[in-house]
């Protein structure tokens, strides 16, 4: 016993460096990470800047309680889960659809023009692609709404529109970032194995039944971590983008669990009610991963860990 | 027999003729809102709120060029971002580099232990109330540091690199390194990073790139206007339409409400120009970074 931890202490003392180097990046994890996760009691307690982190008095789950009786509550929660599941729905088949689609395109410069036009937008800033959905969908000026009056449709005002808030937030997050999240699959179908569409041919199988029964049971690993990945961050709900979109006009169907918490925090300056709304919603993220693991692993043999 | 092979090869050809159909729907859709922007900002004004202009530019004019080239607060959101972008992706690369070369090293005791400890913060955090305290009890609120120091490290792209060290760098060739004498130090600058140029070259446009679209640190951290970067000038002209254009009185306020919408779309590629620019010749790499990803470490 007391060979083996001297030598392991002799193997750690050897290779010094490596923790000396590991240092600065560690202390950052410690400070800009963990800290903030210690710092989460504050949802359990009354947050007084002069007091500090630890100083402040605990409320027990007051914050909570305020919360889940809030007028607020539902509307966030329904808004939050449904644009979610909405994404998880539409916005993440279309990135597997196309990469089968270019997989299957013969011409090799027109499958590198459509991988390359299709991975742009990917590039372009969340604020640009809010300021573009502004100028384009614009009820009197937007070049969308001058198509509809010449086929004789009213102007929609979509930007100000509860009803098509949600609409337009996937539709355009779809067209910026279905060629980017198709480059795994497409990797993914690269690797396949070329005998296996050989056997399906002499077996007599068309392109599209080679497509169903050798791509895409092929790349279904893949699609499963990537699922598993994606309801890890299901109630995050690309909070950057809402929040541009947000007027007062759309609240009913783009307040978020999120832009709340904004809102009342970063705004208003209610700390602890704020951060304990973001533990909540941490919570659930961290326990639909967990559940969705767990399932994926009993029932496919494909998981995290 | 002969009949069944005939009606398969007319099977396959409406295959392709469907796949190439979709596959053109799908670059218009993509390429049109682009050159309308572009097309746009090089257009009259009243021709493209008028809608007359569709697809290439009418009434030709650089006058909303111009026009964002006097706008100050541009210049200085340019000069900002420039600065946190080179400033931060140094910042970036360095503590990447020195926490997943480490961790690329299977001789290294504990290393599942700090595995975990850095992959853990992918899943859980302790949320935005609390990083902004922290932050905030720091002194970093309203400095340039906020715009660096909180987003030091991507736990993702710290695991890509990783990943890379493990799976490109033969373990041999370490090893062979370690015997001749070479200290840890040495080994990593000399013969790590030379070879690892693909993956410097992937983590700086991952870094860069994210710099240069930052808005919401920015938003919360940062109060004073000179120190505003670029995107959030574009968010205070494009989308709260807070326009310094509309103060002034060069023209009557009919031409500044015009010229008002004209200057978002050349404000827009102005603010873009310099990812698209670089685009075509980095793209390879970034696919490249996001294949390592794919791998499982």
């Amino acid at each position: 016993m007391q060979d083996r931890s001297n030598k392991l202490m002799k193997r750690m003392l050897v290779r010094y460096e490596l923790y000396l180097m590991l240092l600065l990046p560690l202390v950052w994890f410690i400070i800009f990470q963990y800290v903030p996760m210690y710092g989460v009691q504050i949802a359990f307690r009354e947050f007084m800047p002069n007091l500090g982190f630890l100083g402040s008095p605990w409320v027990g789950f007051e914050h909570f309680e305020r919360f889940f009786s809030s007028y607020y509550f539902e509307r966030l929660l329904w808004n939050t889960l449904s644009i979610s599941l909405f994404q998880t729905l539409v916005a993440f088949p279309i990135p597997i659809f196309l990469a089968l689609l270019i997989h299957e395109i013969q011409n090799k410069r027109m499958r590198k023009l459509l991988q390359n036009v299709t991975y742009m937008p990917h590039f372009i800033s969340i604020v640009v692609i809010v300021g573009m959905l502004n100028l384009f969908l614009s009820s009197e000026t937007g070049f969308v709404n001058h198509v509809l009056s010449a086929v004789g449709i009213e102007p929609i005002a979509f930007m100000e529109r509860a009803d098509w808030f949600k609409t337009v937030l996937i539709s355009s997050g779809v067209w910026q970032n279905m060629g980017w999240q198709s480059i795994i699959y497409i990797a993914a179908l690269s690797g396949l194995d070329p005998q296996l569409y050989e056997a399906a041919k002499i077996d007599g199988a068309s392109r599209w039944q080679r497509v169903m029964h050798v791509s895409v049971p092929g790349i279904l690993p893949t699609i499963i971590i990537l699922l598993i990945l994606d309801i890890g961050h299901f109630m995050n709900v690309g909070f950057e983008k809402i929040l541009l979109m947000q007027n007062e006009l759309n609240m009913e169907a783009s307040d978020v669990i999120s832009t709340f918490i904004y809102r009342n925090g970063i705004l208003k300056g209610d700390f602890s009610y704020s951060a304990s709304i973001g533990l909540f919603n941490a919570l659930i993220n961290f326990i639909l991963l967990i559940v969705i693991n767990a399932y994926a692993r009993r029932k496919t043999e494909t998981s995290l860990w | 027999m002969k009949f069944e092979r005939r009606t398969k090869i007319k099977d396959d050809q409406w295959f392709d003729i469907i796949v190439y159909a979709i596959a053109t729907v799908i670059l218009i859709m993509i390429l049109y809102p682009l050159l309308f922007v572009v097309s746009a900002s090089f257009s009259d004004p009243s021709k493209v709120i008028g809608g007359e202009m569709w697809l290439l530019p009418k009434g030709f004019t650089l006058d909303a060029y111009k026009e964002v080239f006097e706008t100050k607060e541009v210049w200085t959101g340019y000069k900002n971002t420039i600065i946190y972008t080179v400033l931060g992706t140094l910042i970036n690369i360095t503590l990447t580099t020195l926490a997943a070369y480490p961790l690329s090293r299977k001789d290294l005791p504990g290393r599942s232990i700090f595995m975990f400890i850095i992959a853990f913060t992918m899943f859980f955090s302790g949320g935005l109330i609390p990083t902004y305290l922290l932050v905030q009890s720091l002194g970093m609120v309203d400095t340039i540091w906020s715009m660096m120091i909180p987003t030091a490290i991507a736990t993702y792209n710290l695991i890509v690199m990783r990943t890379y060290f493990q799976t490109s760098i033969p373990w041999e060739l370490q090893e062979a390194a370690l015997m001749d004498g070479s200290s840890n130090t040495r080994l990593l600058v000399s013969i790590i990073l030379p070879l690892s140029k693909p993956i410097i070259a992937v983590m700086v446009l991952f870094y860069a790139v994210g710099h240069w679209n930052a808005y919401f640190n920015a938003l919360i951290y940062l109060n004073s206007e000179h120190l505003y970067p670029l995107q959030i000038i574009l968010r205070n002209i494009l989308i709260t339409n807070q326009n310094a254009l509309m103060e002034g009185d060069a023209f009557g306020l009919g031409e500044r409400l015009l010229l008002a919408e004209s200057i978002k779309y050349s404000l827009i590629i102005v603010a873009s120009i310099p990812v698209l620019l670089i685009y075509p010749f980095v793209q390879r790499h970034f696919i490249k970074g996001v294949m390592i990803g794919s791998l499982k470490g």
